[in-house]
């Protein structure tokens, strides 16, 4: 392993070295942050090379005006809020699903199948899904709307938050943040949509795009591949991710959410609104569809707030550059979503590198 | 079995009445099952004859979800749990109190099969179960079955544990692999594939301690890594005697299916409950002997020294070099970990 790891090592320092200038690679995906960090990779790479987090942890990705909206349905006694874990702790108006106020109104579950099961043991109330994550846990969502049309469970509907990673890595690159020299690529989610969907962020911005595993070794060589990559000039996609990634990815999974969901415009922390970057329930399902049902606008504007996770998740800024950090803002009283979510980069800063 | 224990399958709310259905479930059910002897009888209080005034007392509640897990039951889990809390304090344990708070309409089996376990646990550690007591609540007001054990145990004699005895240059020893028992108990609640290999690693480590203790003289601190694991008890150090800790995680044994299913959950192994090992601060001096006589009993075979304790500073910290050469902080679990969303 010390070999392998030297040999990256290497590629890396003279990728540094022939460019002459500070490299900075972009993880999209939180697994990868937190990996990076539990297994101290940064201190592994040479001086030159700067690792961004981006926006692929799906709490900090989620708009306020998202969270609000959840917030403002907890409080209504005839609603039910099923939850990933992740959730609860957002701050957001009136406080966090944990709070006093909401708490009796929302459920943890681990999947959307229990999110069903509770409307299906819940029938007096109506069981809101807080859909989020990317495109690896929309199929499940996708399933489970699918089988609630079938068995007709009307007091079920999903609140969907489910976002598209490649809108969001061409926002960045047509403006938000350029200085971005290659894309570290999530190996899950590539495992769905296929390495093919970066191949417009290779041919067209010419930015290497890497997928890997969140094994240590892995991570550091896929970054490796991104180094030699560069220094030759080069910009093409590559997976260094040892599991079944192919370029086409998980069609029947794809064929699951495309059943179900269509395209649409959506509003992102940090990025604003992004064409095509959300998923949003067909016609055929707009009666599980929580935005139709309570009236709630998927677009709306949130109001500001100190919290600079916007810019963290885009990699303007570290997580130490926000005013709050580490001050008003810990994993204990969280300001912003970076700092409560297990995959936050503010989290993990917190976490494994803070030395005061 | 009675007639009436024959009825009544399940645990009715007049079981912790204090009547006749109460007295039956504590001597058929618990007494005869524990198989203790009671020359006192049914008596409120226990009466004990210890041979030394430095005692040790400790107590713990449990609740699991599952109640029955590969590797051990709640009942196991109560025996070894205060067991071990004893046995980290430099204790020979000597007798258990036992008190259930029942949720109504659990089953009597249920009940019988964590007797059992709880009684064959007791016996294989050579203690004592006492004295106890069991409360039922509504349906609902607890979730099927809690359980409380108090400890009593003599202190060793060679045993001079405490934080304040800790110093720079100390070694840390693993008395083996960690995250066993939390995978185990996680995955099995999410229903994950890895079953089948997983194990908790539910043990009464109080045997390999005393052996410890009794057979070198260096040792200066010991701790059960239960809740928040590994990372919670250096951390516990740290904070208590404001040194630095410094670890290597090429030297943390944790099985492969262990990581495995701790990746897919998102979980870190350090923060995970295990619950049948011990970490040791001990002496540069002893460490290697310490090592030897765990490596003799069963339940150490697996141990290594995984770091020291470098020096004071005004904010002391766990580092760890890990394994690939980085390096990292290890903080103080924040309380509850939640798996993440994908
Ligand atoms: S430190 Fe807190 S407030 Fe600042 S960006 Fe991170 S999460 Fe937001």
């Amino acid at each position: 392993m010390l070999e392998r790891i030297y040999k990256a090592q290497t590629i890396m320092a003279n990728a540094c070295k022939k460019l002459g200038r500070q490299i900075n690679i972009m993880e999209v995906c939180g697994t990868h942050t937190v990996s990076i960090f539990r297994n101290g990779i940064r201190w592994t790479l040479p001086d030159g090379l700067n690792l961004l987090s981006g926006p692929g942890c799906p709490v900090c990705v989620t708009d306020q005006a998202y969270i609000d909206a959840i917030l403002s349905l907890a409080q209504r006694d005839d609603c039910l809020i099923a939850t990933y874990g992740d959730m609860i702790r957002v701050p957001g108006k009136g406080g966090s699903l944990e709070t006093d106020a909401f708490k009796n109104n929302v459920r943890i579950v681990l999947s959307s199948e229990d999110a069903l099961q509770l409307a299906r043991d819940n029938k007096e109330k109506i069981v809101v899904f807080v859909a989020v994550g990317f495109e690896t846990t929309a199929p499940a969502t996708a399933v489970a709307v699918k089988e609630a049309s079938k068995e007709n469970i009307d007091n079920f509907c999903i609140l969907c938050g489910h976002k598209l990673v490649v809108p969001a890595m061409e926002t960045l690159l047509s403006g938000k943040n350029d200085k971005i020299d290659g894309f570290l690529c999530p190996g899950h989610v590539s495992t769905i949509i296929g390495y093919g969907a970066f191949e417009n962020i290779a041919k067209q911005y010419r930015r290497p795009c890497v997928v890997a595993g969140f094994e240590p070794m892995q991570i550091i060589e896929g970054l490796a591949e991104i180094c030699r990559q560069l220094a030759e000039g080069e910009s093409s996609v590559k997976s260094v991710y040892t599991a079944a990634v192919c370029e086409k990815g998980n069609q029947k999974a794809q064929k699951i959410i495309k059943d179900c969901f269509d395209h649409a415009q959506g509003r992102w922390r940090g990025l604003g609104n992004i064409d095509k970057s959300t998923l949003k329930l067909k016609k055929q399902y707009s009666r599980f569809d929580a935005y139709i049902r309570f009236g709630i606008d998927p677009l709306a504007k949130s109001d500001e707030s100190g919290c600079r996770c916007g810019d963290v998740l885009c990699g303007l800024i570290k997580p130490a550059d926000c005013p709050l950090f580490a001050k008003d803002c810990t994993p204990t009283k969280p300001v912003g979503p970076c700092m409560v979510s297990s995959e936050g980069t503010c989290a993990a800063y917190y976490k494994y590198e803070r030395r005061k | 079995m009675t007639a009436a224990m024959a009825e009544t399958k399940k645990i009715l709310l007049a079981h912790g009445g204090g009547g006749q259905l109460a007295d039956e479930l504590i001597r058929k059910t618990i007494l005869a099952r524990l198989g203790e002897k009671r020359p006192e009888g049914l008596e409120d209080s226990a009466k004990i004859n210890l041979s030394s005034k430095s005692i040790c007392f400790t107590t713990d509640s449990y609740v699991v979800k599952p109640l029955f897990f590969n590797g051990g039951d709640i009942g196991k889990l109560a025996v070894c749990g205060t067991l071990n809390d004893l046995a980290v304090a430099g204790a020979i344990p000597v007798a258990l109190s036992l008190s259930f708070i029942i949720e109504t309409g659990l089953e009597i089996d249920i009940l019988e099969k964590i007797i059992d376990s709880i009684a064959k646990t007791a016996r294989q550690n050579n203690v004592h179960i006492v004295t106890g007591d069991t409360k039922t609540v509504d349906a609902g007001q607890a979730d099927k079955i809690f359980i409380n054990t108090a400890g009593i145990g003599i202190r060793l004699k060679t045993a001079d544990l405490g934080f304040d005895k800790i110093k720079p240059g100390d070694k840390i020893i693993l008395s083996g692999s960690i995250g066993d028992h939390g995978i185990t108990i996680l995955s099995e609640r999410q229903d994950i594939k890895f079953q089948t290999t997983l194990k908790s690693d539910c043990a009464a480590v109080s045997g390999l301690t005393s052996k410890i203790l009794t057979g070198t003289t260096g040792v200066r601190f010991m701790r059960d890594p239960t809740r928040g694991g590994l990372a919670a008890t250096l951390n516990e150090i740290c904070r208590q005697t404001g040194l630095d800790i410094e670890i290597k995680q090429s030297q943390i044994p944790v099985k492969p299916a262990v990581q495995a299913a701790a990746d897919m959950l998102g979980f870190d192994v350090l923060e995970i409950a295990n619950e049948g090992k011990f970490v040791a601060v001990v002496s540069p001096a002893c460490a290697e002997k310490v090592l030897r006589i765990c490596k003799k009993h069963p339940l150490g075979k697996k141990a290594k020294i995984i770091g020291q304790i470098t020096g004071a500073s005004d904010t002391p910290l766990v580092e760890m070099e890990t394994i690939i050469g980085g390096r990292r902080i290890v903080q103080m679990p924040y309380g509850r970990e939640l798996p993440r969303i994908c």
